[in-house]
């Protein structure tokens, strides 16, 4: 056990506290990435659906989910700037148009299933349909890029690896959006999702190969940790998710499948995490370790951390559960 | 072009002001919503439903909006502020990540349940969730006041280098999270809250019963808007009091800890004693109105008010001038008249609310049409004020970010241009704008719609509705 006095001079029962926090940090965004990314996903679906009816389940379907979902990216903003404040300050203004981008993305996409549901005339209804379609699609693109440069280190927003992984990051928000409405969908609706979900793991897979060629191409600094084991492993791992996401959406066996988007889309971040490590803002010189904030920080944060995200889970847990099975549409409060 | 500087502060002043209004909207209906949802279901009495059902929509909007724009706010930190953030970041950064996982994390999640729920889970359930998102409201003010009043009173900290910056190293926790300046502002902010949604509430009820009973229009649910305005009444006949009470205790604390800041508030350049507080002050010059000097200007003062103000009960109690101190001064105008707007108007709220409580008593409250227009002119006013006083707090800081610490010119990310700054605040100006717009129209349409009645209302009574009653799977 730590003494209180030693609070702030060694980490907390000795653990590598700073790493820990930089796998924290990555696996709160991937957490965004999967329970956002489906709510994006639905978003870019709602552009093939013309149907009232159909259009009215989806929006129905991420009603009560997608503002906690959200809270993922809140949180990792705030974990970032709490363990790594250095990293925050220099990555958040180096993107500066980037960041705002993807702020206004995020604006129209939160405000237009709200917005949408005031009024049911058409010319307001396909106005705030296409602000939602729109918004779902550039949010996900601009966090790809956002993230691609800050792997890359690159200074400039528009890189051939920033637009890749963009494009790949849409993909993977389309496949995992299908997964869950296969979840909460039935009948027909259900059914035309299936094509959908396969061209778009197509499309990713390909994507994901060329983001990699692509920043093999232009960063020849990431080169050896392109071909480490651990980031090959993952890269197989995907392969491996994506296998397991057709053979499931086959047998109709729809949490594996949903499962399976999961895995992807954590493969994916893993990817962008072992790429940087131990560096974490290359074109800032900072690594984990000279930009952790100091001991005393780290413990409390560590122990607020292990207090309250298992309690997030539960609530998580609970709201999922009282909103588990298909959806019916005309719920309200 | 704007320089980076002028225009990072101006945009987070724009953002912050926009995003306030919703914070303060949910805040504020929290305990109503807890205590309509308690209501509804253990009387089961149609009216709870009404007004739980009524005001869960506003809140829903109002967290929406105050979601999308506290994304912003906290990503601006980093954006426009980096330098501060890099500096303060050791103890800024905690807070706002605790605010996120004890908070906000506690309010979405459980907002999902309270407002598309209510057929699906059973009423423990449902209760649980009204008292979470009104926790997790609450949850979040505590954490950001924290980190912001850590901004006004900084303690438990050293300053050292790290990567070749000074920075400010958290040494004592508990000084700096409990800093001086924290108690004051969580008490007065959500006071305010609730004082503001109590304003909000009585001024449409009195527009509906106004138009009712004065004007003889048809108007449907008359029942619903009178109570809503006597629950606006009350809350008001608890919460003025309160803020003006409060308030005068709070300008004590200014006093010792940002002398300077005080001076603004009440614009005394030279130093002095038994100095009048001015209640109303009519600036006689535009000279006056944009350079305030409390010895000049004529208003209708307290002999000694001020000196009383600043010492607790004294006076003949000195005011340190703003002339003691060195370099540059608060912009003083802004703060010297935000100041006395905000409590020109704590007091009429106070005026507001004894008014309405007599008139209530003396069983004329439907009838006194005097009333019923001061209180709907006011239904905005309790934002007003708030806006207000956090203008005084931020705007007398200056020159400094954090007090005493970090200048507010060193605090902006070095590497900004002038052409990134004015394409983000211009954008900003536009979009919020039309949030602002789209905000209101979706608030009239709820009020035009009114609350649900009829077929609309659940028949359900108490008994009905186990506990474990869950929605079925497939
Ligand atoms: C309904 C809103 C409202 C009303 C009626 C009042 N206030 Fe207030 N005031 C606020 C809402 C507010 C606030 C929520 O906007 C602030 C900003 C920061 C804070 O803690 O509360 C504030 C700040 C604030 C400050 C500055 C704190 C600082 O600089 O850090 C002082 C000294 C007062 N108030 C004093 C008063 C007095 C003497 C009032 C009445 C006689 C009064 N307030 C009414
Ligand atoms: C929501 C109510 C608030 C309003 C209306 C508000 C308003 C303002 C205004 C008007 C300014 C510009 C001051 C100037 O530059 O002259 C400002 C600056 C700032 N505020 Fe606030 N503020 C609020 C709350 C907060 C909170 C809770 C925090 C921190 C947690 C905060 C942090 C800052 C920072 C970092 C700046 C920029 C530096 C500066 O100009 O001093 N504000 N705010
Ligand atoms: C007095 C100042 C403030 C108070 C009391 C306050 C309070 C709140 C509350 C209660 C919410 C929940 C959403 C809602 O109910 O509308 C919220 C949302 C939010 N606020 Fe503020 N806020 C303040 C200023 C700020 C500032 C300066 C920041 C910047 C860090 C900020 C960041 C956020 C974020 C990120 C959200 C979205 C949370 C979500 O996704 O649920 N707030 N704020």
């Amino acid at each position: 056990m730590t003494e209180p006095a030693a609070l702030a001079t060694e980490p907390l029962f000795g653990l590598p506290l700073a790493d820990l926090w930089f796998g924290l940090v990555f696996f709160i965004l991937a957490m965004f990435l999967f329970l956002d990314g489906f709510d994006f996903g639905v978003g870019a679906l709602f552009a093939t659906r013309e149907d009232d009816d159909e259009r009215e389940r989806l929006l129905a379907a991420i009603g009560p989910f997608w503002d906690g979902n959200e809270v993922w990216l809140v949180v990792f903003g705030g974990a970032l700037f709490a363990a790594f404040p250095s990293v925050y300050a220099n990555l958040f203004s180096r993107h500066y148009l980037l960041m705002f981008a993807i702020l206004g993305a995020l604006i129209v996409r939160g405000l237009a299933p709200e917005m949408y549901e005031q009024r049911h005339d058409d010319g307001w209804q396909r106005w705030w349909g296409r602000a939602f379609v729109v918004g779902s699609l550039t949010a996900p693109f601009f966090l790809g890029m956002f993230t691609a440069n800050w792997v890359t280190g690159a200074t400039s927003i528009v890189t051939l690896p920033a637009l890749i992984v963009g494009l790949a990051v849409v993909a993977l928000t389309v496949v995992d959006g299908v997964a869950f409405l296969r979840l909460k969908t039935r009948g027909d609706l259900r059914d035309d999702l299936e094509m959908d979900g396969y061209r778009a793991l197509g499309a990713y897979l390909v994507l994901v190969v060329a983001a990699l060629g692509s920043v093999y191409a232009v960063e020849p600094a990431l080169r050896s940790a392109l071909l480490s084991a651990p980031v090959l492993a993952l890269v197989l791992a995907t392969l491996a998710f994506a296998g397991v996401y057709v053979a499931a959406t086959r047998a109709d066996r729809y949490y594996a499948a949903f499962g399976a988007a999961a895995g992807l889309v954590f493969a994916l971040v893993a990817i962008v995490a072992g790429l940087m490590y131990p560096s974490i803002d290359r074109a800032a010189g900072l690594t984990v370790e000279t930009a952790i904030v100091s001991t005393l920080q780290l413990n409390l944060m560590s122990v607020g951390a292990a207090v309250l995200l298992p309690l997030v889970f539960v609530y998580f847990a609970v709201l999922y559960t009282a909103f588990s099975g298909p959806i019916e549409t005309g719920e309200s409060y | 072009m704007i320089d980076p500087v002028l225009g990072s502060r101006l945009q987070f002043a724009l953002t912050t002001i926009v995003h306030i209004i919703f914070p303060v909207m949910s805040m504020g209906l929290a305990p109503f919503l807890v205590y309509f949802t308690w209501k509804d279901i253990r009387t089961g009495e149609p009216i709870y439903e009404q007004l739980r059902r009524f005001w869960t929509r506003i809140f829903a909007v109002s967290f929406v909006v105050g979601t999308v724009t506290g994304i912003v706010l906290e990503f601006e930190f980093g954006t426009n502020f980096a330098a501060f953030s890099t500096t303060a970041g050791e103890l800024f950064g905690g807070p706002l990540a605790l605010e996120g996982m004890m908070a906000f994390m506690l309010e979405a999640t459980f907002l999902g349940i309270f407002v598309f729920g209510r057929e699906r889970v059973g009423n423990a359930l449902y209760m649980v969730s009204a008292v979470a998102v009104g926790l997790g409201t609450w949850l979040s003010a505590v954490w950001i006041l924290i980190a912001n009043s850590w901004m006004q009173t900084p303690r438990g900290y050293e300053l050292t280098t790290a990567n070749g910056h000074t920075i400010v190293e958290l040494v004592d926790p508990v000084a700096a999270y409990a800093n001086p300046r924290f108690p004051w502002m969580f008490v007065h902010m959500q006071n305010a809250a609730v004082e503001s949604v109590a304003l909000f509430m009585a001024g449409l009820g009195a527009y509906f019963v106004f138009r009712h009973h004065v004007w003889e229009y048809p108007v449907e649910n008359v029942a619903f808007w009178e109570t809503t305005l006597k629950f606006g009444l009350i809350a008001l006949l608890v919460t003025a009091p309160l803020q003006v009470l409060h308030g005068d205790l709070y300008a004590r604390h200014i006093v010792e800890t940002q002398p300077q800041k005080f001076a603004a508030m009440e614009a005394v350049w030279e130093t002095d004693s038994y100095v009048p507080e001015y209640i109303v002050a009519f600036p006689t010059s535009l000279n006056q109105l944009l350079d305030p000097r409390a010895k000049e200007i004529f208003g209708i003062g307290i002999p000694g008010g001020a000196s009383w103000l600043a010492s607790g009960g004294d006076p003949q109690a000195t005011i340190q001038g703003l002339e003691e101190f060195e370099g540059k001064q608060p912009p003083v105008a802004i703060v010297f008249w935000s100041f006395r707007m905000m409590v020109g108007l704590g007091f009429w709220f106070v005026l507001l609310a004894v008014w309405g409580g007599y008139r209530w008593w003396s069983g004329e409250l439907l009838e006194d049409d005097l009333l019923h227009k001061a209180l709907m002119l006011s239904t905005l006013l309790g934002i007003v004020a708030v806006e207000l006083g956090w203008i005084v707090t931020e705007v007398g800081r200056q020159p400094w970010v954090v007090q005493d610490v970090l200048r507010t010119t060193d605090g902006v990310s070095p590497g900004l241009t002038a052409a990134e700054a004015t394409a983000t605040l211009v954008g900003f100006a536009v979009v919020y704008l039309g949030l602002l717009t789209l905000y209101t129209y979706v608030v009239v349409r709820i009020v035009r719609a009114g609350p649900p009645d009829g077929d609309d209302l659940a028949t359900r009574d108490a008994s009905e509705r186990p506990a474990s009653e869950v929605s079925a799977d497939d």
